[in-house]
């Protein structure tokens, strides 16, 4: 009882507030996250977002495992860019290795990393149209995303989660009818992005929902850690690929989507726009795949030298960092990950004071958040 | 202009003749009304199982899907096996909610929309009531609803049903205003509340045809409105499930969820005809011109098919604004009436008013 009392006068302010939880189990929260949201009528004086619900411990459990294990770990914290993630931890423990990896492999890398963006987008601008009402986004972008989940089901045999990354390369080859579908694809979707545009972009209801909600100064984006198309969004340039290449992404000619207003509505802007320099990205690199190995010769045993790794990454999401702290073990002494999604959830309690509540399912849906991601 | 249409006061006067003969007048009366009321029980229920397969329907076209297609052929029957669930289902006391309101609320909104539906003209003579203010009764009748709706949200003791029923009061009152106005403007036009009386005024033309401008503007707010009235997307605040999972009957489950759900439907099928009614003719056919052919064959499809294809017509627009738009904020649902639909609504009141009282002839007389 005490602490109750304590928990409610501390971190809610007044008891008299009307204190209502989006959350855990909610429709458009995506996953076990609450919200605990005071409001004055429609309008949210306070959030405190509530993480840890489905907390797995993944960064404890990688101290136990192999670094050829870990990634089976990793690309279920972001599920949705489950390829990036793993990449991410591969090219960190390239890096302490000194292995050279073979040309072929940053490309394919590079060309599902693309594919990966886009797929998360799509489902991304599905979920946010349907948070806001527009129910039939979920089946267009949907029945788009799965032309991505054909392409990785014939080379990786997997959908969801691709699993194809192994610290040195690819655990196999890709299927020799990739680059003919991927062109399919790229040719297929070119007609359909504008359709989304007709749907909702253009849509009054939807422009009078986004524009100017929740703005974010380039200053708090900077400040709260926010990356990714949240970022680029209020003018943060981060993206990673443009900041701190890697792999592919040097050769590659596209173009960091920078946007200045910060609402709701230029985080959306920001996601569709990625969606179309993605596609050129893969048009470049599709053609280009260069002959050779699949996966540079590595040890079945991989031991890192003693000291400390740093990699980052740019996932659909934002900036994932992977640190790796090495005793000359087979498994890591201590790994630590910043994942986009923890920062950029807390954001939402600095934006969303002020605004209705309906405004708070469009503002976490603009900041595409991946409950998993937050909690690992 | 003299069509001859069926008209069914001659089935019913035989009924009555029959009943009159057989028993005490008190007896007959008794007699006819409890006929009435079970027939429409049964339209009632066979209607809102048959526009729940049609909204599945509709929302898989839009959405590139097939909709139900699994129980009996095209999925006809799936919405019977969801009513046949729905009866077996748990109805879940709630613990700290106020009981009696609780269990009442889906009957007041449910007699609500059973009340408004008697007052509708199917065709000539086919009706169960014909007052002298047909419309004004509907308006009051359909208002009722909204007790109900705000009854089970203050009844649940559930956070997110009583924001939704606040925001379904709020929205429906308001909203009351601008379909009030609207159907004030044919009223204008037709010098009469009864329903029939409007039906027939169309008989050389529809009113949305011969009544220029104002009525074009007047239907466009009346769908506006009354898509809002029956809390249906893109207004559907009330429920909004990705705000408030599912507004004001979040707590209710089993068959008293049905009757929220069946309302909801009967309400949309309510605006439907009263739309057509005032609008778009009734159960006249639609004629071009004076004398033609086309107007003859026309006049072979029955009334009946006439009023129910045109419903669907409307009730398919409905559908199709649900499944496309977002939904609204609450404040810019209420500015959106209270700014723009009520004043534009006022001044077409007094365009009509003027039209009619300087070009009555010309407007009488316009062939549709």
């Amino acid at each position: 009882m005490m602490q109750e009392e304590v928990i409610k006068n501390i971190i809610l302010g007044e008891e008299e507030d009307y204190i209502v939880n989006v959350g855990p189990q909610h429709p458009s929260t995506h996953g076990v996250l609450r919200f605990e949201v005071s409001l004055q009528g429609e309008t949210i004086k306070k959030v405190v977002p509530h993480c840890g619900y489905i907390h797995r411990g993944i960064e404890k459990m990688c101290e136990r495992l192999t670094y050829q294990q870990i990634i089976h770990l990793t690309d279920r914290m972001d599920y949705l860019s489950a390829h990036m993630n793993n990449e991410a931890v591969c090219l960190c423990v390239e890096k302490a290795l000194e292995v050279d990896i073979p040309a072929r492999v940053t490309v394919i890398r590079a060309m599902i990393d693309e594919l990966n963006r886009i797929a998360s987008h799509q489902l991304w601008w599905s979920a946010m149209g349907m948070d806001m009402g527009a129910l039939t986004t979920f089946f267009y972008g949907l029945r788009d995303r799965e032309k991505i989940l054909d392409i990785y089901e014939e080379s990786f045999g997997t959908r969801l989660i691709q699993s194809v990354n192994t610290p040195g390369g690819l655990m196999n080859d890709i299927h020799p009818g990739f680059q003919r579908k991927v062109k399919e694809f790229i040719t297929y979707f070119r007609k359909k992005l504008p359709e989304y545009d007709q749907l909702l972009t253009g849509n009054v209801i939807f422009r009078e929902r986004t524009k100017n909600i929740a703005s974010l100064s380039c200053t708090d984006a900077i400040q709260y850690g926010v990356t990714g198309p949240a970022g680029r969004a209020s003018g943060f340039s981060c993206d990673v690929r443009k900041v701190d290449p890697y792999g592919a992404y040097p050769q590659v000619n596209f173009r960091e989507i920078l946007m200045t207003e910060g609402d709701t509505f230029a985080r959306y802007k920001v996601r569709i726009a990625e969606m179309y320099e993605s596609m050129k990205i893969l048009e470049q690199l599709v053609d280009n795949i260069p002959e050779g190995d699949y996966s540079a010769k590595m040890k079945p045993v991989l031991r890192l030298p003693a000291g400390e790794y740093f990699q980052r990454m740019e996932t659909a999401r934002g900036e994932l960092a992977v640190y790796i702290v090495s005793n000359g073990d087979k498994t890591p002494y201590r790994i630590k990950f910043r994942s986009p999604n923890f920062s950029n959830l807390f954001v939402i309690s600095k934006l969303a004071p002020g605004y209705k509540i309906a405004d708070l399912i469009a503002i976490s849906g603009s900041l595409d958040l991946v409950i998993p991601d937050i909690d690992r | 202009m003299n069509i001859s249409i069926y008209d069914f006061s001659t089935v019913t006067h035989y009924i009555d003749t029959g009943l009159r003969s057989a028993m005490s007048p008190g007896w007959a009366v008794f007699t006819e009304l409890v006929i009435v009321g079970l027939v429409f029980l049964v339209f009632y229920a066979l209607l809102g199982l048959f526009m729940v397969y049609a909204e599945r329907k509709v929302c898989a076209l839009m959405q590139n899907r097939l909709g139900p297609n699994r129980v009996g052929p095209v999925g006809i029957f799936q919405t019977i096996a969801d009513l046949i669930k729905l009866l077996m289902k748990e109805l879940i006391p709630i613990k700290n909610a106020d009981k009696l309101l609780f269990n009442i609320a889906p009957f007041i909104v449910i007699i609500a929309s059973f009340m408004a539906i008697a007052a509708i003209p199917f065709a000539r003579g086919l009706h169960a009531i014909d007052f002298n203010i047909g419309i004004f009764y509907v308006i009051a009748v359909s208002s009722v609803g909204v007790v109900g709706i705000l009854l089970a949200g203050w009844s649940s003791n559930s956070k997110y049903s009583l924001i939704g029923a606040m925001r379904s009061g709020a929205q429906v009152i308001s909203y009351e205003l601008s379909v009030g106005l609207s159907l004030l403007t044919i009223i204008v036009f037709a010098g009469t509340m009864q329903l029939s009386g409007i039906v027939e005024s169309q008989a050389n033309g529809w009113w949305i045809f011969k009544g220029h401008i104002p009525a074009v503007i007047a239907f466009i707010i009346f769908l506006i409105a009354s898509t809002a009235e029956t809390n249906r997307g893109p207004f559907d605040l009330a429920e909004a499930e990705s705000e408030l999972t599912a507004g004001f009957h979040t707590e209710y489950s089993g068959i008293k969820f049905a009757f929220f759900f069946l309302a909801e439907y009967m309400n949309m099928f309510i605006v439907a005809s009263i739309a057509v009614t005032v609008f778009l003719g009734g159960w006249m056919p639609l004629h071009f011109g004076t004398e033609s052919a086309f107007n003859h064959i026309m006049d072979f499809i029955p009334p009946v098919i006439w009023f129910f294809a045109k419903v669907f017509v409307v009730i398919y627009i409905m559908m199709w604004f649900k499944w496309t738009f977002p939904r609204l904020r609450i404040d810019q649902l209420l500015t959106l009436e209270w700014k723009y639909l009520l004043p534009v609504n006022l001044v077409n009141i007094v365009l009509v008013a003027f039209l009619t009282l300087f070009f009555q002839k010309q407007i009488s007389n316009v062939q549709g």
